[in-house]
């Protein structure tokens, strides 16, 4: 059976089949209505989430099959003190896929032990975020044309924040990718990622704290929120938190060229005129997420159009 | 100092000196009813010193662990008092219900009953990544 967990769980040319697929279904989006007729996608939310969620739902929806699940850990036996793995277990009876979120790092890998249908990891703590690199991977396809080639800026909270670890993960298997790791001292891209993951990989990176002197250079600005919920310490996230505003300023000196993405939700590391700037490509890329999760739930349940 | 050979049984040999009490807790001896003998800093010819374990009886030992604290031990087969097999180990590609994930986010914090997985990424720096949540740990 296949899950996802990582997304160095699907190869590059997995990758090109998913994007390939999200821009069919983009581009001829009758073929694929009633491709998941009678098929059930159970979203497991133990920990809060708009997009993610709401774009598996729909992603389902508009692929034809129905949806059952929670939004938080409160409203399922969790509560009550059920593992993941029982949960996991008991909902395989229920529904053919899983997509599940849960603040605890590897709650996925658990789930897999026991999971009798294919499991998405849809959110795991600060540690994988494979459907959201998918987002970002189909963006950046669309605004760039390839998946090769550029020069991406990694701004904010690179310690914990999982989008950033599975986006340089998968950036790391394209050709002639550079990374700028722009965030403060404390909130530094994990050592491990660098080990195990740039330097075998031969990739060109710096790290820097300072926007400003890296934004002339980059093709991809990718920005991320510093997360309230990942720190032990308030006082550490409220000193850290607006380490980082973009906004139109700091862009004066931007390329034209340049594609602006976040993950979302934002707080105020974006200001909302950059909204207004053609360069500023974030709420497209949530668009662009429910057809990825639809060209994947499709593969997922070996459906092929 | 003299310690009585054994007849059947199983000699750790080659510990790096120091390191036979965490081979004991690993290995779980402290569990069994046999005889077992640890021997600090006796004198060898290749290590200096080193730490031998003698265990009165032939029971199924994790290699893995033994593997992973040091793959330089070597392990003697005793039988009717004749040495009858000798295995060399090696790094474990994986380590199960050996290691115990330090990461306070990792979910076999939350969850112990989960069995803990780890596995080799490196073997030159002997580092292994926890199978869940990926946190590193060096040897």
């Amino acid at each position: 059976m296949q899950h996802l967990l990582n997304i160095t769980d699907l190869s590059t040319q997995d990758i090109d089949r998913l994007i390939a697929t999200a821009e069919d279904i983009m581009q001829n989006p009758e073929k694929y209505r009633d491709a998941c007729r009678y098929k059930k996608l159970a979203t497991l939310f133990f920990e809060p989430s708009t997009r993610t969620r709401l774009s598996f739902e729909s992603a389902m929806m508009e692929l034809g099959g129905n949806v059952l699940g929670f939004s938080e850990a409160n409203s399922s036996s969790t509560a009550k003190g059920e593992s993941v793995g029982d949960t996991v277990r008991t909902v395989s009876c229920y529904a053919d896929i899983i997509a599940m979120r849960h603040p605890k790092e590897g709650a996925p890998y658990a789930a897999i032990q026991t999971a009798q249908v294919p499991v998405i990891n849809a959110g795991d703590g600060g540690h994988n975020h494979p459907t959201q690199t998918l987002t970002d991977l189909l963006t950046i396809h669309r605004e760039r044309g390839s998946l090769e080639n550029f020069t991406i800026g990694l701004c904010g909270d690179l310690k914990f924040g999982r989008t950033v670890h599975s986006l340089v993960a998968a950036l790391s298997r394209y050709q002639g990718v550079k990374m700028v790791f722009i965030s403060p001292p404390e909130l530094r891209i994990p050592d491990y990622i660098i080990t195990n993951v740039l330097e075998p990989a031969g990739i060109s990176y710096v790290q820097t704290e300072s926007l400003e002197e890296a934004m002339p250079q980059l093709d991809i600005l990718y920005v991320t929120r510093v997360q309230r919920e990942r720190f032990f310490n308030e006082a550490d996230y409220i000193r850290l938190k607006d380490t980082y505003i973009v906004d139109p300023d700091k862009l004066i000196h931007a390329k034209s060229s340049l594609v602006i993405m976040h993950p979302l939700p934002r707080v105020n590391e974006i200001t909302p005129e950059v909204d207004q700037d053609p360069r500023a490509r974030y709420f497209q890329q949530v668009a662009y997420g429910k057809y990825i999760r639809m060209a994947l739930i499709l593969d997922m349940l070996g459906i092929h159009l | 100092m003299k310690i009585d050979s054994i007849q059947n049984g199983i000699v750790l040999d080659h510990i790096k000196a120091g390191a036979s009490m965490e081979i004991y807790q690993l290995l779980g001896l402290h569990k069994l009813d046999c005889s077992v003998a640890i021997i600090k800093n006796a004198k060898s010819s290749k290590l200096g010193r080193k730490d031998i374990i003698k265990i009165d009886e032939i029971i199924d030992l994790n290699l893995d662990v033994l593997g992973y604290v040091d793959p330089g031990i070597t392990v003697d087969i005793i039988r009717n008092g004749e040495r009858s097999e000798k295995r060399h180990l090696s790094l474990p590609s994986k380590l199960v219900n050996v290691l115990t994930c330090k990461n306070p986010r990792c979910i076999t914090t939350a969850e112990p009953h989960l069995k803990s997985e780890f596995v080799l990424t490196n073997p030159e720096q002997r580092t292994y990544c926890c199978a869940y949540c990926d946190t590193e740990y060096h040897r």
